[in-house]
């Protein structure tokens, strides 16, 4: 019987192996490793039958039936060569059952090859197959795989088919037969040993020994699928996945050599995902949700290659489903697409002249009336004449949405703050016509190079390239009509590019990301001109897709500064979070996008669009301290005041003054009823603007905050706390908002912010400081702690505890500041600062 | 010395504390200033010749770009006349603006005033390139053509060469053209003549300077070299690091 349904199954691979080619495919795991997956796919076999296996292993059994029943009735060769489209099927099914393994293990090879491997014993070496090929069975394998696709039958084997022209008739009449005997060499070959072997190994889990041979076991593992299968009810095998793998996964795999592990792994994946898919159903008792997630997780690590953190980010970002298509889609290269260069030709002149020269272009969607994507190319693409002659800007289709989202009009300045290859920045001259001024900075030198060398080919005439730090924007030159920030980020949108992404980012590297982002967007509002007639906007993006790099910035924007978003005039991409986690995000942030490769075919991107409506700068910079953005003011209120000020860049004591103003008012509003919190919670900063904004959400907000978030917000403190005494160190005389921010630590409140400065103790200042620290601290952060256990709130609170000895005098003393006018020295450079840039 | 750093903006560790001291010096370089704005009124006929508050020295130590001298003036536009001859004039003159030439950091760019202005607030040292990089000075004040100022030779060239399909590529490597790739040239072409490059597609590739004559070029040899190559779009790829 056995050697009977062997024969069958040989006999059926060939035709199954069409068949079933399809939905194989996508199973195929590395293709290049196809040879050494059989093994692992009879080990699979055995553990995890899939759901549709299930179907086909009821059709073997059948098959093997009818096969053995033809063999024994009818060894008539005439038969099958007539009806060739008859046979196929008997065959098929079964093999299709059995073989389903062994074909997915082969994959890339053409049925022809399979034909006869499996007519070989199902032994996989080339030499088997040679073998086969001189046994003279050949020839039948060569029919087979005719009558399963006649294109495959052309290339190698044609010398065969000749012989098979004399043997036909012969060839199949002696097909059983040869089929049993092969069997039994290979059996006799292979013999008990590794039968015994694999048995063992299926009980005690123990290591597989390295030497043991890869043809034999491919052979005797082919042989073990047909028991494997019928043996163990499927439900057992199921469960014993889990378990298993979790104790002997690393020894056993590690040893079985990778290609196993792959495949294996990928099986589970699928299996794990289909589990948890419809959980209730197909769970197994007694396991939890979280220990099927935490093997899924760890198999997606070690699938992809993934880092624990960032897979971890993911997993948090995408529901399970969505999760393995992206990082299936970080493996695969978006396409290639390029930018027509408006400025010197037109896209279906380019489109024309690349295809002259072997390139097979399409147009890239609706949504670009520039881009191209390339399918193939018989050229270098960045190398061809029109590419030097500045037709063309390789670019991601990506990285055109920002540009787009910005809207550049003619004869505006814009600012590209972080610039570098600069194809935005020709996208942006080439929307404006090469008109207005572009200011196209990138703080890393090396990089500009390479800009210069793009806007020159480009042909863009009206940019100025500059390598400052982003950061020190608004000082340099301001009153943009537009800016566009493509801030630096962690690079996780673009892992298809890189994939060192993959491993070499922690929670540090993130948040060191996001802020310098806040730094950067901060500055980058700064620069732009509220009042501007055409323009006022801002678009913010990075190649990231975490939330601490897009969403999260973008709230803290729009809590520190008069800007608002707006529709960023793409109709595709999805909604950024206005909740994600812990986190809860104003709901404005619905109208940023975000775009994924998965589901949109470019790499991973987040673009957000700004109005900003006001020049003045709310309740001067209370710094860069990542605690104040946990309870920041809803600006509401401020705007409400602040708004209807125009422009007011020659008056800023005026301004100044509303904003102190504005401030009294709030703590006005807000002492009576949430002194108590405030001095509870440690918050020094935010918290005076809680009012202004619905309770609600601001307490959860905070609260939130303060349990699930208390690394971000330490950290950001660690890291903005040195920055600012070195700043205020360089630029005592200049009121910067490191200035505004130190003092108001050790003042007594902040609605005396302006009046510190003007008042004596100015040049004492920083002595003071550095008293009060010491002392404040020690004590401060102790009870602190003892408090509350959440860290984050640590400086704040001590920040709160220096002011608090002081508090009660704010409201004296803060009228007499509002009235008096700000010092002259804060006058004269401000004034400055503004004349500099009008001046120009 | 504090004083003054204190005026113009520059920062100083301490606060100001010398106030009488300060006052005085105040006055005598706003006395200075005075005069150097009468000064510079009169320097300002011509706007390209003038110089902007980033140039002046007195005002901005520091700046790098200036305009050029008369003699780099001269060197440089005999350089560019040899491609476009009388047609320099066109770019001096544009009716859609004023454009000027700055020496940066040893090349000269070919900017619009508007692009000037906002470039007058970046200092020297972080100013990378600005308008249109024309070419550079050597280090023996002669003047060397980039490729970057194709994008102005072509539209005015005089003398053109284009260059068949197949020896494109040989060009854009930095490779004369020889006369079995010559696909056309402008008759009466002489010798040693600024010329520039085409491909049959007529897309500008470069330029360089006519080896033989128009007339020569027809008696010739085919593996002859008829155009120098001075420079061509290759080097966007091959020396982008040079061409600022």
């Amino acid at each position: 019987m056995s050697t009977l349904c062997a024969c069958a199954e040989r006999f059926g691979g060939v035709t199954m192996g069409r068949k079933l080619d399809p939905t194989k495919k996508e199973r195929r795991g590395p293709g290049r490793k196809a040879r050494k997956q059989k093994g692992a796919e009879t080990e699979l076999a055995r553990f995890l039958p899939a759901a549709g296996d299930e179907g086909s292993k009821r059709l073997s059994s059948r098959a093997r039936k009818r096969a053995a029943k033809r063999r024994l009735v009818s060894a008539e060769a005439s038969e099958r060569n007539k009806s060739p489209g008859a046979k196929p099927l008997p065959g098929k099914l079964p093999k299709g059952a059995v073989r389903t393994p062994g074909k997915k293990a082969a994959p890339a090879l053409l049925n022809t090859t399979q034909g006869k491997k499996r007519r070989a014993s199902a032994l996989s070496s080339e030499e088997e197959e040679e073998d086969s090929e001189e046994d003279g069975l050949v020839n039948q394998c060569d029919l087979w795989g005719s009558e399963d696709s006649d294109a495959d039958m052309i290339d190698d084997y044609g010398a065969d088919s000749s012989a098979e022209d004399q043997d036909e008739d012969e060839g199949e009449e002696l097909l059983p037969i040869e089929k049993a005997a092969r069997k039994q060499k290979a059996q006799e070959a292979a013999s008990g040993v590794q039968w015994s072997e694999e048995e063992t190994e299926e009980e005690d889990e123990s290591p597989k020994s390295g030497g043991k041979d890869e043809e034999v076991d491919g052979g005797l593992q082919i042989n073990m699928e047909e028991e494997s299968f019928v043996l163990p009810p499927v439900g057992e095998v199921e469960n014993d996945i889990l378990p298993e793998q979790r104790g002997v996964k690393g020894r056993r795999y590690g040893m079985a050599g990778p290609s196993r592990t792959w495949d294996r792994v990928h099986k589970r994946i699928q299996h794990i995902v289909g589990v948890l898919r419809d959980f209730g159903a197909q769970r197994e008792e007694g396991r939890s949700r979280a220990e099927y997630l935490n093997r899924l997780q760890k198999d997606l690590a070690t699938y992809y290659s993934y880092g624990d953190f960032l897979l971890g980010k993911l997993t948090d970002l995408f529901p399970l489903s969505e999760l393995v298509e992206f990082l299936e889609a970080n493996e695969v290269p978006r396409p290639i697409t390029l930018r027509t260069n408006t400025l010197k030709t037109r896209r279906r002149d380019l489109a024309q002249a690349l295809i002259n020269r072997g390139v097979n272009l399409d147009p890239l969607g609706k949504w670009s009336k520039t881009g191209l994507v390339v399918y193939d190319s018989s050229v270098p693409i960045g190398a061809t004449p029109e590419y030097l002659a500045g037709h063309y800007m390789l670019q991601g289709a990506s990285s055109m949405l920002p540009v787009m989202a910005l809207a550049p009009q003619e004869h505006e300045r814009i600012l590209d703050m972080c610039c570098a290859p600069g194809g935005k920045t020709s996208y942006i001259a080439q929307l404006m016509k090469n008109t207005g001024v572009i200011l196209a900075n990138d703080a890393n030198a090396e990089r500009l190079k390479s800009v210069v060398g793009n806007l020159h080919r480009l042909g863009v005439t009206n940019a100025i390239i500059s390598h400052y730090d982003g950061r020190q924007f608004p000082k340099v030159v301001g009153g943009f009509d537009r800016v566009l920030l493509d801030a630096p980020c962690s690079g996780t949108g673009i892992i298809s590019k890189d994939p060192a992404v993959k491993t070499n980012k922690d929670e540090k590297d993130i948040l060191r990301c996001a802020h310098l982002q806040k730094e950067l967007l901060l500055s980058a509002i700064d620069s732009v001109n509220a009042a501007s007639r055409t323009g006022g906007y801002l678009v913010y993006c990075t190649c990231s897709i975490m939330v601490e790099e897009n969403e999260w910035v973008v709230d803290y924007a729009l809590k520190k500064r008069n800007v608002r978003l707006v529709s960023t005039g793409l109709d595709f991409g999805q909604e950024g979070f206005t909740r994600f986690r812990e986190r809860r995000f104003h709901p404005t942030l619905r109208s940023t996008r975000r775009f994924y490769p998965h589901t949109h075919n470019m790499d991973g991107f987040f673009i957000a669009k700004f109005k900003k409506f006001s020049n003045s700068i709310p309740q001067s910079q209370t710094g860069d301290s990542a605690a104040s953005a946990a309870s920041n003011p809803d600006l509401s209120d401020l705007k409400g005041q602040a708004t209807p000020k125009p422009e007011s860049s020659g008056q800023p004591a005026q301004k100044a003054r509303v904003a102190v103003k504005t401030k009294q008012q709030l703590k006005k509003q807000l002492h009576p009823k949430k002194a108590s919190f405030q001095k509870q919670k440690g918050f020094s900063t935010g918290t005076d603007s809680e009012l202004s904004s619905v309770p609600s959400v601001t307490k959860t907000q905070t609260s939130s905050k303060l349990q699930n978030s208390p690394r971000p917000a330490e950290k950001a403190k660690v890291i903005s706390q040195p920055k600012v005494t070195g700043k205020r160190k360089q630029q005592p005389p200049k009121q910067s908002s490191k200035m505004g921010e130190s003092l108001r630590q050790n003042g007594p409140s902040k609605g005396t912010d302006t009046a510190v400065p003007a008042g004596p103790p100015h040049p004492k200042t920083p002595k003071l400081k550095h008293r009060a620290q010491p002392l404040g601290r020690t004590p401060g952060s102790q009870k602190v702690k003892q408090q509350l256990p959440e860290q984050p709130i640590k400086q704040a609170a001590f920040q709160k505890q220096n002011g608090t000895p002081n508090g009660p005098k704010t409201p004296t003393e803060s009228p007499n500041s509002s009235n008096r006018p700000p010092p002259a020295k804060r006058r004269k450079s401000q004034s400055r600062g503004n004349s500099e840039s009008l001046l120009s | 010395m504090g004083c003054a750093s204190c005026l113009y903006g520059f920062s100083s560790d301490r606060p100001v504390l010398q106030a009488a001291s300060c006052r005085r010096r105040n006055k005598w370089i706003a006395a200075r200033e005075a005069g150097f704005r009468i000064a510079r009124k009169q320097l300002a006929a011509d706007f390209r010749f003038r110089r902007l508050r980033h140039e002046d020295p007195v005002v901005q130590p520091s700046g790098k770009m200036r305009p050029l001298t008369e003699e780099e003036t001269r060197v440089m536009f005999e350089k560019v006349a040899k491609y476009i001859g009388e047609n320099l004039q066109l770019l001096v003159d544009r009716p859609d603006g004023t454009y000027c030439f700055r020496l940066h950091n040893d090349r000269v760019y070919y900017v619009s005033e508007k692009i000037l202005k906002l470039a007058a607030n970046i200092s020297g040292d972080k100013l990378v390139s600005l308008g249109t990089c024309f070419g550079k000075f050597t280090k023996t004040h002669k003047f060397r053509l980039h490729v970057t100022a194709l994008d102005y030779l072509a539209p005015y060239a005089k003398y053109k060469v284009w260059i068949k399909p197949g020896a494109e590529q040989s060009f854009l490597y930095g490779n004369h053209v020889l006369k079995s790739g010559l696909g056309r040239i402008t008759e009466n072409t002489s010798q040693y003549q600024g010329v520039v490059v085409y491909s049959m597609a007529d897309i500008p590739l470069g330029f360089g300077v006519a080896a033989k004559s128009t007339q020569d070029c027809r008696k010739v040899d085919p593996m002859a070299i008829v155009v120098f190559h001075q420079a061509d779009i290759g080097e966007y790829v091959r020396h982008e690091e040079t061409l600022t």
